[in-house]
């Protein structure tokens, strides 16, 4: 039994250890007002390079940190230099998806090198306990406590009294005049990601030893803490960082205490939420802040969409629509199926991310709510299966509107965090929502598609039937984008202050947007559910979320023709040229970061 | 004066500007000479911010040389700029907001490193910036607008620059501190800093003056002696009589 003194220490343990990231991630906002998805991967890598050094290379342990912190710096500034300063000049979002690429690409190649399996980190010190008070501390504690700490302290002597420390925060204050004074902006991301990246990897190699155990998983859990800690603490607010990581080690660990471990996450997401919704600067920022992205000014990459004559689009309809009465095998069949099922979800991204211009990283929560609701409904209620799918849709739309309709009043970046701490949410519900959902067991048994009575049970009926929705959804996508209201959402997109001014309620378009763009996604998740016959929270994870985004920018947001072309590639290439499932994730980092740096207007251009 | 090869300090050459598909500037030429106080007058959107953008390096024209000391400027990273001897005191001063007095005048000598002279050189600006002595520990986001003007001026002087380039230095201030501004601005002047300074306010720039340029829409429409183009009726009607100054 464990004592509330016991739940405190651990909180400001695990507190201390989200510090290391959460640091990192504000001097990095602050400098250069970028989130950096890839700072998970950087832990990662930290916690497997101290894997290396401990259990290969037998180094004492400050010998550990020490290679841990100059290896992940290293990887940071390799980061900043061939990753993220071409995209100096680029829109604002390149970036940010930038370190999603360099996120995934990372995460793979450690998971191909060291494969997928957890290794145990065993930690370098005497396992003793001490007592103290009511509750228990150990030497790890003792460790990690001191590299919090005294890390705190060289960065605050770093900051105050070393001229680049000078120059970081003359940049982080205002980029132009520092400019001005002669600071090397380039010298000074170069520092703050090299400082970044080490704090992160010695952080992942202490959880790696608190946990006695290191896997691939760890990276997004570490860049989604960092996240919410940081943006607790206020973005770009080093100090706050701090005081936010202990903030959400302490609510994690009292949450953990009251309810159980599988609450642990939920927690953290939903005070990020009630930060983001009600301090949108951060819990210590002061109100004459100015808010930390620019007003004003395009997100996405303007372009000229690529003219596709209406002939060649329906010829191509056409082709598609008769495929399966060719000799064509059952696997070609599947990959188009698996295309089309994700070519809806790209639909009504594209609409969201492209034509609104909301970018949201968690839409595969959007295929979670509509495949729960279908099957459920099917399961418990004997509902048609075809009812069931549509009220999948009706379902997504409502709740996915619902859930991020608090989060309307954010604006770029932090659109994309609270999407993506929305879509851990709902996952974190299905998992202990038992009663309901059957949680982590998940459910099984669900009956196969039907339409009028008749079971669609054969590929080439499951073709036809979600080549038909999709083109359905494409089709009235394409209308709504025609009418007025696609102008109106692409003025919220370029300017929602002029749009505003204009008389256009920003929260009404863009509650239209989502319910449109959810029901799609949520017909896409109910298709899903029934195929499959088996889903649980997993089933509908980040990284599709990603690869939707990908198939997006391939596609060129906003590009309705292009999310399905997008769909295409992504899903049948790797396909065609057979590559091995571990490399996918890998092609898609990789795909994700060329198209940013070189065209980040997509196959066939924004809309 | 004369004795150089040129007497220019810093030369733009038929500078030409794009922002995009729209030209800001039409062979914009302009010469500021050693120890002059230089003034470029406009109104809104005529050209004049991206002109001092173009001196400092954050903007690149298209076409034309940009010349400081002889040496040309084009394709110098703004920092190098800096070091070749400008220093700025920009559009609404652009403190660093969150740092103390102390730390933004500092910030001024970040390109030098010779610490005990830039010590002296903070001493010198507080009996030139009296008022700034009780500030020093204060943040700078806290000081009035005249007082910020203060600082950037004293930031801009700390290193030791041969030309001070400035974007509107009495905007938004109380005409007590336009007064100041201008007369801290002849100090500087007489102890041999070359200035280079727009603004919209044309009566109060031509007082201190050495020549000035009159753009018009990216074009230079006018240009002389500060004294003739103050009784030019040109620049009268345009900017002394007409909508702004009545």
């Amino acid at each position: 039994m464990s004592s509330w003194l016991d739940y405190t220490i651990n909180g400001l343990i695990v507190g201390n250890v989200y510090a290391l990231v959460a640091v990192g991630l504000a001097l990095i906002f602050g400098v250069s007002r970028l989130i950096n998805f890839a700072q998970g991967s950087i832990y990662l890598v930290g916690a497997y390079i101290g894997w290396v050094a401990v259990v290969q290379l037998h180094t004492p342990l400050p010998l550990t940190i020490i290679v841990v912190a100059a290896s992940a710096a290293v990887v940071g500034l390799i980061i900043e230099r061939f990753g993220l300063r071409p995209l100096q000049n680029s829109v604002r979002i390149a970036p940010l998806l930038a370190t999603i690429g360099i996120s995934f690409v990372l995460d793979q190649l450690v998971m191909l090198t060291f494969s997928p399996n957890p290794r145990a980190l065993p930690s370098q010190l005497p396992d003793v306990r001490f007592q103290v008070g009511g509750g228990t501390i150990g030497p790890l504690d003792l460790l990690i406590a001191g590299v919090g700490i005294t890390s705190a302290l060289l960065l605050f002597v770093f900051l105050r009294y070393s001229k680049l420390g000078w120059a970081v925060r003359a940049t982080a204050q205002d980029r132009d005049a520092a400019m001005q004074m002669g600071v090397d902006v380039n010298r000074v991301n170069q520092a703050v990601f090299g400082i970044a990246a080490a704090l992160g990897g010695v952080s992942g190699m202490l959880v790696g030893m608190y946990y006695n155990q290191i896997d691939t998983a760890m990276s997004l859990q570490a860049t989604l803490k960092g996240v919410v800690a940081e943006v607790v603490g206020g973005a770009g607010n080093v100090p706050g960082a701090v005081v936010g990581s202990l903030l959400l080690g302490l609510v994690e660990s009292y949450g953990v205490a009251v309810f159980g471990t599988s609450y642990r996450n939920l927690f953290a997401f939903l005070l990020l939420v009630v930060v983001l919704v009600l301090r949108p600067n951060g819990l210590f920022a002061s109100a004459r802040q100015a808010p930390p992205e620019p007003l004003t000014g395009t997100f996405i990459a303007p372009s000229r969409p690529v003219r596709i004559p209406r002939w060649a689009l329906l010829a191509a309809t056409g082709i598609f629509a008769i495929l399966p009465l060719f000799p064509v095998s059952f696997y070609v069949l599947q990959t188009f199926i698996n295309a089309w099922l994700l070519g809806m979800l790209a639909l009504s991204l594209t609409l969201v991310a492209g034509t609104i211009g909301q970018v949201s990283l968690g839409h595969a929560a959007l295929l979670a709510i509509g495949a729960y609701t279908s099957a459920l409904l099917s399961l418990n209620f004997s509902v048609p299966v075809g009812l069931a799918v549509i009220g999948g849709g009706l379902m997504s739309a409502a709740l996915g509107t619902a859930l991020i309709s608090p989060s309307f009043r954010l604006r770029g970046h932090y659109v994309s965090i609270a999407t993506l701490a929305i879509g851990e949410i709902v996952s974190l519900v299905i998992l202990n929502w038992e009663s309901v959902t059957r949680g982590p067991i998940g459910i099984s048994g669900i009956p196969p598609l039907s339409l009028f009575g008749y079971e669609l049970i054969s590929p080439t009926s499951i073709y036809w039937f979600s080549f038909a929705v999709m083109i359905v959804l494409a089709l009235l996508q394409g209308r709504l984008l025609g009418s007025h209201l696609g102008r109106s959402f692409r003025a919220i997109r370029d300017d929602d202050i002029a749009a505003r001014a204009y008389g256009l309620s920003l929260n009404r378009y863009k509650s239209l947007a989502f319910i449109f763009g959810g029901f799609a996604a949520g017909v896409s998740g109910g298709i899903a559910a029934h195929l499959y016959s088996y889903i649980n929270h997993e089933t509908f994870n980040t990284q599709q979320s990603i690869l939707a985004l990908t198939v997006v920018i391939l596609g060129g947001l906003g590009n309705v023709v292009g999310a399905i072309v997008g769909s295409v590639a992504l899903v049948g290439l790797p396909e065609l040229f057979r590559i091995a499932a571990e490399y996918r994730i890998l092609i898609y980092g990789i795909v994700l970061l060329l198209l940013v740096r070189f065209r980040p207007q997509g196959l066939l251009g924004t809309m | 004066m004369t004795n150089s090869s040129s007497d220019a300090l810093l030369a733009l050459s038929n500078v030409n500007t794009f922002y995009g598909q729209a030209q800001v500037h039409f062979d914009l030429s302009i010469t500021v000479g050693r120890g002059h106080i230089v003034c470029l007058l406009g109104g809104n959107a005529s050209g004049k911010s991206t002109t001092m953008k173009i001196i400092l390096g954050l903007v690149k024209p298209r076409s034309g040389e940009v010349t400081f000391d002889g040496a040309s400027l084009i394709g110098l990273t703004t920092p190098q700029i800096v070091r070749r001897g400008i220093a700025s005191v920009p559009e609404a001063r652009r403190l660093f907001a969150d740092m103390s007095v102390r730390e933004n005048i500092l910030m001024g000598a970040f390109v030098r490193s010779d610490r005990d002279a830039v010590a002296q050189d903070l001493d010198r600006m507080l009996t030139l910036f009296p008022k700034l002595g009780q500030r020093l520990s204060q943040r700078a986001g806290s000081l009035s607008g005249g007082e910020q003007q203060m600082v950037a001026m004293a930031r801009a002087l700390m290193s030791r620059p041969r030309m001070i380039v400035m974007d509107e230095p009495t905007m938004g201030l109380s005409p007590l501190y336009v007064d100041r501004v201008l007369e801290l601005i002849r100090t500087i002047n007489q102890e041999g800093v070359s200035v280079f300074m727009v603004e919209q306010n044309a009566s109060l720039a031509l007082e201190i003056a050495h020549e000035a340029y009159v753009l018009q829409t990216g074009k230079i429409v006018l240009s002389g002696p500060a004294r003739a183009l103050k009784d030019d009726p040109r620049v009268r009607d345009a900017y002394l009589g007409g909508s702004e100054a009545a």
